[in-house]
């Protein structure tokens, strides 16, 4: 038996009293690609910072070829040949370098190469690297020219040219579309070919079955199953969040009612699949599928951000074109935008960026007296329900919500959108950078919405779909490609299927 | 229905006035060092020159700063929206000398006068806005562009001369206008023989600006356009028509303090100008630490150029020289802005 690239053997790590990792251990061959796998929370990311040196384990140990090691700092790790590539753009190099000068960046940095570096040479080192991971993007253009996706190739690349004893991948294809995943799976395997141990963090199954020579899956911070080949995709979905989902399914709903909002033909693109599709009061929808298929295009038609290509839209019983938010708002179509710092909260210095504050902006108009002073007491009175309301943990209502965590700010980002009666609420990945618990906590107070709003939901995430979902569409190429009820028997086979249409894999 | 709905809110919360947190000690000191440095001031001075405290020389210390404080309560509603002015101090001068030219060459009255001034002020604001908001050229870029060409543009008309009657065009004609008496009591004029009416301006636009900004619903739209003008858009803001109130409100004080300005010294003076932009950006800077808030903020704004005015009247008392103001408003500013952040970082 060969000596593993690497081993770590009863690593636990506790924040507080919240166990997160609980006596877990791994093993990965060189040459071998292992898929972490686990729901949001599940701990997968605890256990990556472990590994990079970010954070230290509270006990357990860590070897390399053998050795055991003290992973204090990331540049420990580092040295220690344990390198990392995180899915965000920030850490993927230096925008305003090009291809070439970011793959051999670590090494102008290091000071491996001489000080006065001729063009040639750089040009050189890079296409070498270049060649040997497979790497097919122009050189010569800057790296802020690249797609997200080449750039995490790129960014690969740069890491493989280190010639670590392992690479982890933190959900490299989280955000990428079926052609742009097959590359890196491309890439990933010129890796491994050269003897690179690579720990590939996903929680989707398509990647598993494409690349993975074995799946961990973690839940609650313990390892509960270890997969081979041939992979038992129902076993592993079961492992993975199998319980959760059956627990959570509400019962179906009769459309008695008329719906909300009726779309026919609606074409989000000139040219495109028209979109059918009627949303009725206290269901909840959710729409999943791959970055770029729509999901987040349908919501901002919705919200009058722009129009759709073609096709009617009716709210009620009138012709539903709104001309903004402005619009949308006033006639109770709500939406909490995707990135919650970006398109809902401001720095904490802004007047009214509490957490009071922040869920009273939109309804200003509503809640101020007479010469549009402001009602103070109407404020408080709401950010009070909705502390109650969602269990939102915090100092008060004028707290900080920079110094909440992810969970509870977005908690505040969705009870904003509560605090009015709605027709429609819209939730662009409402559930982004959210710990399990607060995902219930959202979830329960959707369903314990008024029943005449009608809900939609966009979402890359299968497992947030099925958790949230009365009804999930799969959109792919800005059309509806399938349409699911969890409930429906034979779920899990389903699953599946979802998974892969999601992921949008080919076979 | 509103009136139900606003009792039962105060009647089921009642902890809804919950008090803020963190005041601590730390705070506490960050949120009034402004006002004890001022207090030290007054205190300092008093001892040294018991002049200094009479009430006519405190009203000779607001009348000083009242323009410095009207253009930095534009330049703070310009910061607030997310914006940059630096166009203030010339349009100012602009007001300076449209006031002069209007009178002195034109023979206008007092009231076609102002209006005319307010009117090239609000012009210079849908200009800044229409680069701004509609060209998309960064604010920055934008104001400096106008300062220039508006610092410029005011020099045309008079050929680069100060304007006062009785001077000679170079056709050899003479400006027989005079600045009309009711014109020059707008800066002049002392109520009650005390207080100067320039003071009286200030604090009336300071206080409606105050509520506007802390107490109406638009004033949370301006901040919240300022701290994230996309997520302010999303909840149904009108950014765009915010963002052009504050460069027009920018524009319509500037060119109030330059009628102020012309109001007292009588003249179309072309070195008006001078020193009003960085003096009123730094009342707007130093309002930042006025009670700890980080923000641009109306009253943080006047006791910010209340400050620098104390300080510099004070030291004038005790003879520093002419040349050391600049430097003394720099060490003010740059004390403390250094005062809030520090204090603030150790708050968390």
């Amino acid at each position: 038996m060969t000596v593993a690239a690497i081993r770590a053997q009863a690593v636990s790590k506790s924040f507080g009293s919240n166990l997160v990792l609980d006596s877990v251990s791994l093993s990965i061959a060189p040459g071998e690609v292992v898929a972490l796998m686990g729901a949001n929370g599940a701990g997968k990311s605890t256990l990556v910072k472990i590994l990079a040196g970010v954070q230290p384990a509270d006990s357990g140990v860590i070897e390399i070829g053998g050795q055991a090691l003290r992973l204090a700092s990331p540049a420990q790790a580092q040295a220690a040949g344990i390198v990392s590539v995180h899915q965000s753009v920030a850490d993927a190099g230096v925008s305003a370098l090009s291809v070439a000068e970011n793959l051999v960046l670590d090494e102008i940095c290091g000071a491996r190469l001489p000080l006065f570096l001729s063009p040639r040479r750089i040009r050189r080192r890079a296409a070498e690297i270049a060649g040997k991971t497979g790497l097919s993007v122009d050189l010569s253009q800057p790296l802020a020219a690249l797609s997200l996706a080449e750039r995490q190739l790129v960014a690969i690349a740069r890491a493989f040219a280190g010639r670590p004893k392992l690479l982890i991948l933190d959900e490299p294809t989280a955000s990428l579309s079926a052609l742009e995943a097959e590359r890196l799976f491309g890439l990933v395997e010129r890796v491994k070919a050269s003897g690179i141990a690579v720990l590939f963090i996903s929680h989707k199954l398509a990647d598993l079955r494409r690349i993975a020579d074995r799946a961990i899956v973690l839940r609650h911070g313990r390892v509960q199953g270890e997969f081979t080949r041939p992979l038992d995709l129902a076993a592993a979905t079961r492992a993975m969040i199998g319980r959760q989902v059956v627990s959570t399914v509400r019962a179906q709903n009769a459309h008695t009612s008329a719906p909300s909002l009726t779309l026919s033909g609606v074409q989000l693109r000139e040219h495109g699949p028209g979109i059918n599709l009627d949303l009725f009061p206290g269901e909840i929808t959710v729409v999943t599928g791959p970055l770029g298929a729509g999901k987040s295009s349908l919501l901002e038609v919705l919200f009058g951000l722009r129009p759709p290509a073609a096709g009617r839209i009716t709210l009620g019983s009138k012709p539903w074109t709104p001309r903004g938010p402005a619009d949308a708002i006033a006639a109770g179509v709500f939406m909490a935008g995707e990135d919650r710092w970006r398109t809902s909260l401001a720095p904490h210095e802004t007047l009214g960026a509490d957490l009071a504050g922040t869920i009273a902006l939109p309804h200003l108009k509503n809640w101020s007296h007479a010469l549009g002073f402001l009602g103070f007491g109407r404020e408080l009175a709401a950010a009070q329900t909705a502390i109650r309301r969602l269990g939102i943990v915090c100092r008060g209502p004028r707290d900080r919500l920079d110094h909440l965590s992810g969970g509870n700010q977005q908690k505040v980002v969705v009870a904003r959108w509560q605090a009015r009666p709605a027709r429609l609420l819209l939730l662009d990945e409402p559930f982004q950078g959210v710990d399990l618990g607060a995902r219930h906590d959202l979830i329960a107070s959707l369903r314990a919405m008024d029943p005449s709003a009608a809900i939609l939901i966009a979402t890359s995430d299968v497992e947030e779909a099925l958790e949230a979902a009365d009804r999930i569409l799969v959109l792919r190429d800005r059309g509806i490609a399938a349409e699911y009820r969890p409930g429906q028997e034979d779920f899990l086979g389903r699953l599946t299927n979802l998974e892969t249409l999601v992921a949008g894999a080919a076979d | 229905m509103s009136d139900i709905a606003r009792s039962t809110a105060s009647d089921g919360v009642p902890s809804g006035r919950a008090k803020p947190h963190g005041t601590t000690l730390g705070s506490l000191a960050g949120k009034s060092a402004i006002f004890l440095i001022l207090i030290a001031l007054l205190a300092i001075f008093a001892v040294i020159q018991p002049v200094f405290l009479r009430a006519a020389n405190l009203l000779d210390i607001l009348e000083a700063v009242s323009v410095t404080a009207l253009l930095g309560l534009g330049i703070t509603v310009s910061l607030a929206v997310g914006g940059f002015d630096l166009s203030v101090g010339s349009t100012a001068a602009m007001g300076v000398m449209t006031a002069a030219y209007a009178q002195v060459v034109w023979g206008w009255g007092a009231v076609p006068t102002v209006l005319l001034v307010l009117g090239v002020g609000i012009g210079i604001g849908l200009f800044n806005s229409l680069l701004i908001i509609v060209l998309r050229v960064p604010d920055l870029l934008a104001t400096l562009g106008t300062l220039f060409l508006v610092g410029g543009l005011q020099l045309i008309p008079s050929a680069g001369n100060s304007i006062s009657t009785g001077m000679v065009f170079a056709d050899g004609s003479e400006a027989d206008g005079v600045f009309s008496p009711t014109f020059l009591a707008l800066g002049r004029l002392r109520l009650w023989g005390l207080v100067p009416l320039p003071v009286i301006i200030l604090g009336i636009v300071a206080v409606l600006l105050w509520v506007l900004m802390e107490r109406l619903r638009w004033g949370r739209a301006i901040y919240a356009v300022g701290g994230n003008e996309r997520a302010a858009h999303l909840a149904g803001a009108p950014t765009a028509r915010l963002r052009v109130f504050a460069y027009v409100l920018s524009g319509l004080l500037s060119s109030l303090g330059g009628i102020l300005l012309a109001a007292r010294v009588g003249r179309g003076d072309i070195m008006t100008g001078g020193s009003l932009l960085q003096d009123s950006f730094a009342a707007a800077l130093i309002g930042f630490a006025v009670l700890n808030l980080r923000r641009p903020n109306i009253l943080g704004t006047v006791i910010g150029a209340v400050l620098v005015g104390v300080l510099l009247n004070g030291l004038t008392m005790l003879n520093a020289p002419y040349y050391t103001q600049d430097f003394i408003k720099g060490a003010v500013l740059v004390g403390s802005l250094a005062l809030t952040y520090r204090l603030g970082r150790d708050r968390r």
